[in-house]
């Protein structure tokens, strides 16, 4: 169950295709892609700057992951989130499940998205025509953790 | 001692990425670093009054209200998170 945060770019293919690597067992992998937008709350986004807490985002994340795969039966999982300065269109975080049927695998991808959405200590910034701003965090996002 | 790190509009709010520190005796809890650290007046006690969203990990670990916190802990106060 790897996790990883890193400033540069992830190739999603490769990362899909070393995740179930060898692993007769899987039958399917869900994955999503988080990616960055030109518009948040009716400005304009030039850049995004992501920060985050080193020592704690690893640990949270592993933590929200191993949760998934108690709560699940899945194969294996993956987390890459991107820091740093980042523009529209650019992806920012991959999460991937691999399990033996679909649902396992669906369920797993959104609870540790909605996870990571609440628990994993990332903060975002954005460089607007009207100056930088730190984005604030959406109620939306808690209530979409605690269905879980 | 302890290790207080402030982090993202926090950070910026206070003026200070962080601090190594002596607790009081009286301070045992995070609800407690809380409110004393409010007592410093201006920002401090604007961005750490009660009702304000702060978000507490003690040792790396996401912290309620009630964690202990001693001598030795690394202590970050961070505004809700925003990842993903």
């Amino acid at each position: 169950m790897p996790v990883r945060v890193q400033t540069e770019d992830f190739d999603v293919a490769k990362e899909l295709a070393q995740l179930r690597a060898g692993n007769r067992a899987v039958g399917a992998v869900a994955a999503f892609i988080g990616v960055v937008r030109d518009l948040n709350d009716n400005a304009d986004v030039r850049t995004l700057t992501l920060e985050h807490y080193p020592g704690m985002t690893e640990k949270a994340l592993a933590g929200i992951v191993a949760e998934a795969m108690q709560r699940w039966s899945v194969c294996d999982a993956l987390v890459i989130h991107r820091v740093g300065r980042l523009e529209p269109t650019d992806q920012i975080v991959l999460v991937a499940v691999t399990s033996a049927h679909r649902g396992e695998a669906f369920a797993a991808c959104e609870f540790i998205m909605d996870y990571l959405k609440t628990r994993a200590p990332f903060w975002k910034k954005e460089d607007t025509a009207a100056g930088e701003r730190w984005v604030e965090a959406r109620a939306s996002d808690d209530d979409a953790a605690a269905r879980w | 001692m302890v290790r207080l790190i402030y982090l993202a509009r926090l950070r910026d709010a206070l003026g200070s990425g962080g601090e190594s520190i002596e607790l009081p005796g009286d301070v045992g809890t995070v609800a407690a670093l809380r409110v004393w650290l409010a007592r410093r007046g201006g920002a401090w006690t604007h961005e750490l009054a009660p009702g304000r969203a702060l978000r507490v990990a003690v040792n790396h670990d996401l912290a309620t209200a009630d964690t202990p916190v001693r001598a030795g802990d690394e202590i970050a106060l961070f505004p809700p998170v925003t990842g993903g």
